[in-house]
């Protein structure tokens, strides 16, 4: 069990609330991994939707992790990525900006 | 789905404060008739003949230790055996569980313990969480002992006790003190009322006839700690930091365009994986694309509750709006973060 994300069978993450109406769950799902693709290029992670509402998680040297939620996501890509992942990360925010800038152009 | 949950106040303070004491006169009110209690045999003053007849059966006194940390497994089973007793028909059909913890006690671990937890998570959710305070001796308590900091910081209710027997100066230092570590939080003084230390208990964001008062409340809180506080300069809000000491932190962050669920859990999970830790309080109203109505998010550390719906905006001004109580987390960043991976789900 982990206490930390929470990861354990059949729980519920709170990210997975049905929140908004827009889109299908499906939809919804696509969406939030396209944006944490979007952040997990930055470490050279990927993430690809997987069976049963889980996720794949691979690095580029081909090591992988099934991760059932959201909260489990991020414990999985600091190991993979072996360093931490931090969203407060300045050059991390700079980087996200650049990839938004040329995505509106 | 959160009103046909059952529950669970946590009751914390620091040695000496008067947790017993408040536990038992909220027991008297009618409101908690039909409420189990879970406390730690330690504690600094025994529960009376009373309360024992009272919670009878369900009462579980704890063989071990401290209630946090050490033996959160213990609390677990006994949360799983009270619910299975009660299922069962060997115990009243409680609607309510209080918690009191140790005095030395982090209510975080307690707080996931209940939430992580496959099976409790669907019978059970956190309700207020109310630290006592003793006039006397509490602002030497907050100073000298980091539990007593986060005891109130990630408190729903602060309750000051021993007002009587305290200095009225000393009174209004902790008062102010209590305000920068927790703005959030309502303050009361002890009451021998039971009706009203019931109320502390009971009325919460989760409560149908509370939930929008309380809402209300946080609103009017972020507004004071912008109102009040440090000004910078530098970002599109300045908004307000309310120091305590040089630690423990508060304050708001706001997203002027709507937010983007799929953005936001992936930043909060990702935040709260790295600072989760330093993050002992996050709670606010969130203004979601494609929603009309506001989201309500609120969690202590790693623990996000399941999020919920108010039935109108409080201002009718939709605007994203988190209040943080943190240590070590810088303001601008998380409000510049939040911002950079909202954008990420709009683009093209």
């Amino acid at each position: 069990m982990c206490g930390l994300c929470g990861a354990l069978a059949g729980a519920d993450h709170w990210a997975d609330a049905a929140v908004t109406d827009g889109g299908t769950r499906s939809q919804r799902r696509q969406l939030r991994t396209r944006v944490a693709n979007e952040v997990l290029a930055y470490y050279g992670l990927s993430l690809k939707e997987a069976l049963s509402g889980s996720s794949l998680l691979q690095s580029r040297t081909g090591q992988t992790a099934l991760v059932p939620h959201l909260g489990a996501l991020w414990p999985a890509a600091e190991r993979l990525a072996k360093r931490p992942l931090d969203p407060l990360d300045p050059d991390l925010i700079a980087a996200l900006t650049r990839q938004d800038a040329k995505a509106r152009i | 789905m959160t009103s046909a949950l059952i529950p669970v106040n946590l009751i914390t303070g620091f040695l000496g404060s008067g947790k017993t004491t408040l536990l038992q006169t909220a027991l008297r009110s009618p409101e908690l008739g039909t409420t189990a209690v879970l406390i730690n045999e330690f504690g600094e003053v025994g529960l009376d003949h009373y309360l024992l007849q009272r919670v009878d059966e369900a009462t579980v006194l704890l063989e071990s230790g401290c209630v946090c940390c050490t033996i959160r497994g213990d609390l677990r089973d006994s949360i799983r055996d009270l619910y299975d007793r009660r299922e069962r028909g060997l115990v009243p059909p409680f609607e309510r569980l209080i918690i009191e913890t140790t005095g030395l006690a982090d209510p975080a671990p307690i707080v996931t313990t209940l939430t992580a937890d496959p099976v409790l998570c669907h019978h059970f959710r956190i309700g207020n969480i109310v630290t006592v305070v003793d006039a006397v001796n509490g602002l030497s308590n907050l100073a000298s002992f980091e539990e007593s900091r986060r005891q109130a910081a990630v408190a729903d209710r602060l309750v000051i006790s021993k007002c009587d027997i305290a200095d009225a100066g000393a009174i209004d230092r902790l008062r102010a003190s209590l305000r920068r570590l927790n703005p959030t939080a309502v303050q009361r003084d002890a009451t021998p009322d039971a009706m009203s230390a019931a109320r502390l208990l009971i009325a919460d964001i989760d409560d149908p006839v509370a939930k929008s008062e309380e809402a209300h409340r946080w609103l009017a809180e972020e507004e004071d700690l912008i109102a009040e506080h440090d000004h910078g300069g530098d970002y599109p809000h300045s908004h307000g930091i309310s120091r305590h000491g040089d630690d423990i932190v508060t304050f708001s962050v706001r997203l002027d365009e709507p937010l983007q669920w799929s953005a936001f859990a992936v930043w909060l999970t990702m935040l709260l994986n790295r600072h989760g830790r330093a993050i002992l309080r996050i709670k606010g109203l969130l203004h979601v694309a494609g929603v009309p109505t506001p989201v309500v998010i609120h969690g202590v550390q790693h623990t996000i509750h399941q999020p919920t719906h108010l039935a109108a905006w409080p201002d009718d001004a939709p605007q994203t709006r988190l209040i943080v109580i943190a240590k070590g987390v810088d303001r601008a960043r998380v409000e510049t973060s939040l911002a950079a991976f909202n954008r990420l789900a709009t683009a093209a």
